[in-house]
């Protein structure tokens, strides 16, 4: 698969080869990048409203004390931009995110407005990390970090996989680097 | 006193690197000092108040030296290097042989007339983290670093050994060549003056004011009062008139050339004081290279820790064909994070020199692309945009004709920009990847794709809308992004050095 890509990697005939591409797209290269898991909308949502409530509280505070005459002009827009944070982003932020794990490598993308695709080949992984946080954890997924040595993008995270599969992940890259090294 | 530092048993540094700590902390003590006597000069017993104190700070400090240096030994090991620290708390580092990615010596003005040296061990982990051993003498410092060197050498020959043993050769010795070193780069008193001439600094009336703000009380007038200054400046004006107009202009024009005289000097000066002796060679090792007047510097660095090469300038020196060549690496350099191994050369002498280092100097024969020409107009619109927020108050507030100003300096602005677009190009060329910049002062970059770690692709809002992209690299020590151009190309690029980055590991790059 990766040696496809290894072919259209020459200079100039390129852009004449396909369709010019011009934004990163989910479905821009090859269509094999793979979703996150869908408990990660659900983790996303969780922590938006635990940053949410304090807002709403501070909102609500604000329409009992009455500073304003007219009910709701305090609460009424910071529900709606609450109900935005809550129910529309986690579902933008997760439909953006994607991720494609090659024979040698690992493509990343994300980002709704400042999309970001990254490319980090397995023989230049320092070292992984599988993290999860509570909320992670109650859902059962995980976040992978893979760390290079590289100064920009030093650490590489792919948020939402499944527990299970981002251990094996991590495995696979393992073993990789161990067969590159000996 | 034995030059050869033996394997295995724990080492003190030099003592009598102990007398230039000492002095060197008695050397910050001399002006709090001064200014004690100079505050108590008249009570009688102001010097004994002065005396006593100053004593005990420096008996205590160098009580401390004493035992910091009593307790701080250092043990060259057959794997690793391990120095032992601390009064009380104790701390061991350790660095092993194949970790080390240069040693530098440094000599400041002050160890170096007692033949010290202070020897830096290079891990890359950068900053405090590095281990340094304060003060050895010069030749137990050369040792330590070809201890370094043929442990390192030992290495790579025991791995050849290993990949040539089904050969059946085993255990015949590895002779390592010695190559005899050969100069790439130095710089003579005469390219020196040419330097410094391009280092125009006025900083000598900065330092002179900041000295004179510290030691106002010193002089016999308050330079602070502003009637002294008035005076002053009158009773010249008085002179100045009755000299005429010629006598003016003169000395306005004497005043101007004793600025630019002073402006000069001080160039001269500092690029003296940093780059005398600059001497650059090749030997075996890599890359070995000497400076400095007071301070003595002696860096080596192995050359396939070369990561990439910077080729910089400034606007006046380009004009006369100037640049300015750094190395990158995940070792630092004394003061900056890059090393620079010509500060000061024609292209004739740098294109040497990167390809030393194993990289290809950028020529016309490659197939350069320009930047995104959407991205440029954006760029330039929005710089220019600046200019145009700035008019509205001058519109406002300021009279008629003012507007002028920042509107003419947006259109300069833009067209600046614009035709800076000719000078945005990047290459690559199966091996290397070039990009250039800058209209001014072109600066170029050159990384080779295998020592690449990782590639993005990122795009902004403004840039998803006009298809254009920014191409991010990771470079081990050091920064390569490409902007704004086709958002297609960047990922052409991407799969083509990702491609040759997947071809090799890691722990393979560095083999050298």
């Amino acid at each position: 698969m990766d040696h496809t890509q290894t072919e259209t990697g020459t200079d100039a005939p390129l852009q004449a080869a396909d369709a010019p591409q011009t934004s990163i797209d989910l479905a821009g290269q090859d269509d094999e990048l793979t979703r996150l898991h869908p408990n990660h909308v659900k983790a996303l949502r969780l922590s938006a409203i635990i940053t949410c409530i304090p807002f709403l509280i501070g909102a609500l505070v604000g329409e009992v004390a009455a500073i304003f005459p007219w009910p709701g002009v305090i609460l009424g827009p910071v529900a709606v931009l609450a109900m935005f944070i809550i129910l529309r982003l986690p579902m933008r932020r997760h439909m953006a995110r994607g991720y494609q794990m090659g024979d040698d490598r690992l493509r990343v993308i994300s980002g709704i407005w400042w999309r970001s695709d990254t490319v980090v080949p397995f023989g230049r992984v320092q070292h992984i990390d599988v993290e999860a946080g509570p909320i992670e954890r109650f859902y059962g997924i995980a976040t992978m970090t893979l760390h290079t040595a590289g100064s920009h993008n030093a650490s590489v995270h792919l948020p939402g996989l499944e527990e299970e599969l981002a251990r094996s992940m991590r495995e696979d890259i393992r073993q990789h680097i161990k067969r590159d090294t000996i | 006193m034995s030059d050869a530092i033996p394997i295995g048993a724990p080492q003190r540094t030099q003592p009598i690197g102990l007398v230039v700590t000492a002095i060197s902390s008695v050397r910050q003590l001399i002006f709090p000092l001064f200014a004690g006597i100079f505050a108590l000069r008249d009570t009688f017993s102001g010097f004994w108040l002065i005396a006593i104190p100053a004593v005990a700070v420096i008996a205590i400090t160098f009580g401390f030296a004493y035992l910091a240096w009593l307790r701080r030994t250092f043990i060259v090991g057959e794997e690793d290097i391990r120095v032992e620290s601390g009064i009380v708390s104790r701390t061991a580092a350790s660095v092993p042989y194949e970790r080390i990615q240069d040693v530098s010596l440094e000599q400041e003005l002050l160890p170096r007339l007692f033949g010290l040296v202070s020897v830096k061990f290079e891990t890359g982990a950068g900053g405090a983290e590095e281990i340094k051993l304060k003060y050895l003498t010069a030749a137990q410092g050369e040792h330590l670093r070809d201890v370094v060197r043929d442990q390192r050498a030992e290495e790579t020959a025991a791995q050849s050994a290993l990949a040539a043993s089904a050969g059946g050769a085993d255990g015949a010795p590895q002779v390592i060549i010695e190559e005899p070193a050969t100069t790439l780069f130095t710089m003579g008193p005469a390219r020196l003056i040419t330097n410094g001439l391009f280092q125009f600094s006025l900083a000598v009336f900065a330092v002179l004011f900041g000295l004179l703000s510290q030691f106002d009380n010193f002089l016999p007038v308050d330079i602070w009062d502003v009637d002294f200054w008035v005076d002053g400046v009158s009773d010249q004006t008085e002179q100045l008139e009755g000299l005429g107009i010629v006598g003016q202009a003169f000395g306005v024009l004497s005043a101007l050339g004793m600025l630019i005289v002073l402006g000069f000097a001080t160039g001269i000066a500092q690029v003296f004081a940093r780059e005398w002796g600059f001497h650059l060679e090749k030997t075996a090792r890599g890359f070995r290279r000497r400076r400095g007047l007071f301070t003595k510097t002696d860096v080596v660095m192995p050359t396939h820790r070369v990561q990439a090469v910077k080729l910089g300038t400034r606007w006046l020196r380009y004009r006369f064909g100037w640049h300015g060549l750094k190395f990158v690496s995940l070792a630092s350099d004394f003061a900056g994070s890059s090393h620079v191994v010509a500060p000061f050369a024609k292209r004739a002498e740098t294109d040497p020199i990167i390809r030393a280092a194993g990289f290809e100097p950028p020529s016309d024969a490659l197939d350069w692309h320009r930047a995104s020409q959407r991205s440029h107009f954006d760029g330039a619109f929005i710089d220019a945009m600046v200019f145009v927020i700035i008019a509205v108050p001058v519109a406002i507030f300021a009279p008629f004709g003012f507007i002028a100003i920042p509107i003419g300096l947006g259109i300069l602005s833009a067209f600046a920009n614009l035709y800076s677009w000719t000078f945005r190009r990047h290459a690559v060329d199966g091996q290397y990847i070039y990009s250039t910049e800058g209209l001014l002062s072109p600066a170029a970059q050159i990384a080779s794709q295998v020592k690449l770690h990782s590639v993005e692709v990122s795009q902004g809002p403004i840039a998803q809308h006009r298809g254009y992209a920014t191409l991010n690299l990771g470079l081990a020590g050091g920064s390569f992004a490409i902007t704004g151009i086709p958002t297609d190309r960047a990922f052409a690029l991407r799969d083509e050095i990702t491609a040759s980055i997947a071809k090799t590991d890691f722990s393979r790059i560095n083999a050298g």
